[in-house]
Formats: structure tokens, sequence, C-alpha cells
């Protein structure tokens, strides 16, 4: 199965995205912003975390504009499967590939540290080996991760499972660090292949480094 | 022709970086400040002469990139 990932100028997740997809079997491939087409085997497609462009203007609002996002864009709409990570979520969002937009956290702090994170809708292929009410260790890292979505468009986010996991404490209760609302940390798009989360399943691959937890994230694109 | 943008929270999104200034105002004494809203200014120097026009194809920038109108509003002053 062939991963392919998103290198913008800033993109600093790209190498770390790649050994944990080739860890699980997956074949990679890093694709420069500047490409117009992405690979005709593509299965999924990440967009990796970093600081594209400084994160000048907004987070993920000048690689938008990169060469790259027509085909993602096109790819994404007929039915391709991407995952954005941190900074590739903020891209996606500013895309209009996933509802909402990140903000500065409200502690006005970048938060670098691991977090537990309850999974709140497995029904779709990224948590499908996870069940709802788990709560798994990833790490965060991020200055611009305060999840925003007007009230109409949290109901809707809710009506169509579309929240895909909550910042929590050990146990599953809530516990936000960023002022997210509902301390949302991931959602999907309405048909469920565009999946966006600030904290970095790449970096949860070993016990030894702190968590595999991102191991059953990351497996569920594999098995589809 | 001079178009200044300014970009803002909008009215009902938590401004974080405002209500840091605010506390720190008040930590200098200063009293008197009801609410503080941190923006951002972009000043563009166009080619266009006619003020009419300058508005649409600044507009359409602010909608495109300039603003993220999920979460914030802009003005613009044609100078």
């Amino acid at each position: 199965m062939k991963v392919t990932i998103l290198q913008f100028p800033g993109t600093n997740c790209e190498y770390d995205t790649q050994h944990a997809f080739e860890e699980l079997g997956a074949t990679t491939e890093i694709v420069w912003h500047k490409s117009e087409t992405i690979p005709a085997d593509t299965k999924l497609l990440v967009v990796a975390g970093g600081f594209s462009y400084g994160d000048y203007l907004r987070s993920g609002a000048i690689a938008k504009f990169s060469p790259v996002m027509k085909a993602v864009t096109e790819y994404a709409n007929n039915g391709g499967k991407v995952l954005g990570i941190c900074n590739g979520f903020q891209v996606l969002t500013e895309a209009g590939l996933l509802p909402g937009a990140l903000k500065r956290n409200d502690g006005l702090h970048f938060i670098s540290k691991h977090h537990t994170l309850k999974v709140e809708n497995n029904d779709n292929i990224f948590l499908e080996k996870l069940n709802n009410g788990d709560v798994v260790n990833i790490p965060i890292a991020h200055h611009d991760g305060n999840y925003f979505i007007d009230s109409d468009g949290l109901k809707e986010l809710y009506a169509n499972n579309q929240v895909l996991l909550t910042y929590s404490d050990e146990n599953g209760s809530a516990k936000n660090p960023n002022g997210s609302v509902d301390s949302i940390a991931g959602v999907c798009n309405k048909n469920k292949n565009v999946f966006g989360l600030m904290p970095h399943p790449e970096r949860a691959m070993e016990a030894i480094l702190g968590s595999d937890d991102g191991v059953k994230m990351l497996e569920g694109f594999l098995a589809s | 022709m001079t178009a200044i943008v300014n970009v803002s929270l909008k009215a009902g999104v938590l401004d974080s970086q405002g209500k840091a200034v605010h506390h720190a105002l008040d930590s200098l004494h200063f009293e008197g400040v009801e609410d503080v809203r941190v923006g951002k200014q972009i000043v563009l120097q166009l080619t266009e002469t006619d003020k009419e026009k300058a508005m649409v194809e600044v507009t359409k920038m602010c909608e495109e990139i300039l603003a993220n109108t999920v979460i914030e509003d802009y003005k613009i002053e044609l100078i």
C-alpha cells in the first residue's frame, strides 16, 4: 500500500511520518509541494506536521495555495483518503477540506507534551481499531491548536459523528490543554475520508519512546 | 492607492491575546479599559486607481487568503 506524504517549505514531520508508515509495512513517497500531481497509486495522502511557510499570515494559510493542493482537493473529492496531522490539520481546515479553524492556544504558549485523548467515534477507518471511550496517549506539539467551530457547525459535527478525538485525562474525562471547543482534538469530514488531528500519532509508535498508541490509529488506514 | 486591511477575530470568538494584553494593562494600573482585541494590519500598495475596482479586488483577497472568515472579520480602508 502506498502512502504519499506532502512536503511544504517548513514541514518537519515528513520523515517521522514516513518511518512510522514504513514500520507498518507501507511503501511511502514524499512529494514536494510544487508537484501538480500525486502518485496515481496513492492509497493514503498525509499532510504532515511542521510549520509550512513559517506559519506566516496564519498556520496553513499559504500552503493551501501550493500547486499540489489542487490535486489534493481533487483526490479528496473523489473519495481518496487524506490525513492531516498538526500543521496538516491546519492546512486542511484552511483549504476547506475540513470544517472549523485552529486558533492560538488559549494559554498563548506552545505546548509540547504527551496528552491523553478519548476516542469519540470509531465508525471510520482511522479509528476502527479502537473502541469508543478508549483513552490513548499521544504527543501534542502546537501553538495554534485551539479548535474553533460555530455552534451550528458543532451540532453538525455531532450529528454526523465527525468528532474523532477529544483531549481528556487518563480516565477519559474532558481535560482541555488549549481551549478547543468541547476539547476537540480531531475531526473528519462528512464523507469520512478526510481526517485531521492536532496530536501526533506518528510520534507514538514505540512503547520505549513513551507510547505505541499511535500504531492502532495508523494501522486503520493500512487495513482498508 | 493604498489599501489598509485590518483583520481581527470575530465578536464572540475568544481573543486570548487580547485578554492577555488586557490583563497586562490592568497590572500596569491603566484603568477604564473595558475590552481589548488584538488584530493584524496588512498594508497593500495597489496600482489600481479606481476605488470601486480596488475595493472589489481587495475584498476578494480578504475572502480568499488575507482573512479566515471562519474565525476572522476584516475591514478595508482605501487611501
